[in-house]
């Protein structure tokens, strides 16, 4: 655990070395990219400001997570449990992965305002595919060997769902997820780039266009800094979730 | 020969399966082709009642479809079969099966995978899982209760997955090469512990070991040829299990050996 603190703490020293080294070798021109120090230094004070549209933000992409795995989830298991409804529905879905999510943002602010209906729903879609589509593939590839086993067991079709194909989909989901959460962020930055009174995004476009490149990369490290995180917190839950994924894995490795 | 098992009968068919408790399985009229190729045709096998039928042949020759058949496992054009039993009732529901790959749930521990039947059917947990751990204790997995299969080693599994088969009580136990992935001397062991615990069930063994056909078998057919055809069983003297060196095992399992590789077994062959 230490050694893995150390090694995240490397890692970030040597970018921000880096960061440094380009402004350096770019002729420490400020409006172009300005220094870690300077950002770091703007951040500070600038915190009341950007810490309000932090918060936005990611509330915006908390809520996108939380509604996008519940639907892509419950999707996943109507698509995988009615047939009628994967006869129908299947096609439909994967046409519309077809569509890029960012071309719908427009139209998403037009319907659901400048506000956070508008981000959530933008993050929403973007997590929904991933989880939608990893789960019911989880759930499409159980073992046949256990569903044999469960039907010489005299299991119900429930039963089978929720004591076998479910958790026999987990890591799939897991998956899923960790691609989701990746994605998260840009869902909300891209609804808030496209209209928006608040957040980071907002704050990114406003500072840009107004020369303000430190407060614009104070933002975008704020961004980062949460998106990392959020990642390994949805990480080591997953791997909490699904324990027996890395033991399988050791055994067969 | 008494049974060994210390752990009594349970659930709402072991009443009703009591009086027939062992029951002997025909399959009859069995075919199978894939892709064109007649693999058998007009098949017929018995599982007498409470006796232990061990099934060899050459991998390929379709021995482990004639057990799916047994077990309703086979759906499809490609194979069918008449299966029945010697009491007369459909067999579905009196069956329990042994795959040959492990088939235990990765995510469960031990005890939950030897209690899933009781939780699929949803049975009250309780009982079951007090039953499950007797089990485990009798299969010498007492104090690995909540391990999960992948801390646990390959003979471990097997254990395992022989201690959910006793689990689901049924009278007829399917097993398709158990033990084809243990080393030797595990295997052995636990051919040991299956004869003990089988003991007085219908068993069918569908391996392609030749000594474990003779350790555990009653009867012991060989399926060879193509269309597949079987011969008139063997019959090891003695109860199993037999010692893996007793005389009378190796001396049948030269004349396996002679069936498996197809060579002509009839008498009064060209002398040296």
């Amino acid at each position: 655990m230490m050694a893995r603190v150390g090694r995240i703490g490397v890692t970030v020293a040597g970018l921000l070395a880096l960061w440094h080294l380009a402004y350096v070798l770019n002729g420490r021109r400020d409006y172009l990219l300005p220094s870690p120090a300077q950002t770091l230094e703007t951040a500070w004070r600038r915190l009341d400001t950007l810490w309000g549209h932090a918060l936005v933000t990611y509330g915006e992409i908390l809520l996108g997570l939380a509604l996008g795995t519940a639907l892509g989830v419950a999707s996943a298991l109507a698509l995988v449990s009615w047939a009628p409804v994967r006869r129908w529905l299947m096609p439909v879905l994967v046409v519309s992965q077809a569509v890029p999510v960012f071309a719908l943002a427009p139209l998403l602010v037009l319907w659901l305002g400048y506000g956070l209906a508008s981000k959530v729903a933008m993050a929403t879609l973007i997590i929904y595919f991933p989880v939608a589509s990893a789960f019911l593939d989880g759930l499409r590839r159980t073992d046949p060997l256990w569903l044999e086993q469960a039907r010489v067991m005299n299991a119900g079709r429930w039963a089978t769902l929720r004591h076998i194909r479910i958790p026999a989909a987990l890591p799939a989901l897991a998956s899923g997820l960790r691609v989701a959460t990746a994605v998260a962020p840009i869902g909300a930055v891209v609804g808030e780039w496209v209209g928006s009174s608040a957040g980071l995004g907002y704050l990114m476009l406003h500072a840009n266009a107004r020369m303000q490149i430190d407060l614009m990369f104070a933002a975008l490290a704020l961004l980062a800094v949460f998106a990392v995180l959020l990642y390994f917190v949805v990480d080591a839950t997953m791997r909490r979730l699904v324990p027996w994924q890395r033991e399988t894995e050791a055994h067969d490795g | 020969m008494s049974s060994a098992s210390v752990v009594p009968p349970h659930g709402p068919d072991a009443a009703a399966a009591d009086p027939g408790r062992t029951v002997g399985v025909r399959l009859s009229d069995a075919a199978l082709q894939y892709g064109g190729v007649r693999l058998f045709d007009g098949l017929a096998l018995t599982l007498p009642a409470g006796r232990t039928t061990a099934l060899l042949g050459p991998s390929g020759v379709g021995k482990s479809t004639l057990l799916r058949l047994i077990a309703g496992l086979e759906a499809g054009d490609h194979a069918r079969a008449t299966v029945t039993c010697d009491d007369g009732r459909p067999l579905t529901g009196r069956v329990a099966y042994l795959a040959q790959r492990d088939s235990l749930l990765p995510w469960a521990g031990a005890l939950d995978n030897v209690a899933l039947g009781a939780r699929l059917r949803g049975e009250p947990m309780g009982p079951a899982r007090a039953r499950a751990a007797a089990l485990l204790a009798e299969v010498g997995l007492g104090d690995r209760l909540t391990a999960r299969p992948g801390t646990l080693s390959g003979g471990m599994r097997q254990r395992v997955a022989l201690a959910r088969a006793l689990m689901e009580d049924r009278p007829v136990i399917l097993m398709d090469e158990p033990f084809s992935a243990l080393d030797f001397l595990t295997r052995l062991r636990l051919q040991d512990l299956t004869a003990r615990l089988l003991a007085g069930r219908t068993v069918l063994l569908v391996t392609h070991d030749p000594l474990e056909a003779l350790r555990l078998g009653d009867a012991v057919h060989v399926l060879h040829g193509r269309p597949a055809t079987l011969d008139a069983p063997l019959t090891p003297p003695g109860a199993p299990p037999r010692e893996a060196v007793d005389p009378a095992v190796l001396a049948l399992q030269a004349e396996v050996l002679r069936r498996l590789t197809g060579e002509d077994h009839a008498g009064g062959g060209g002398a040296p």
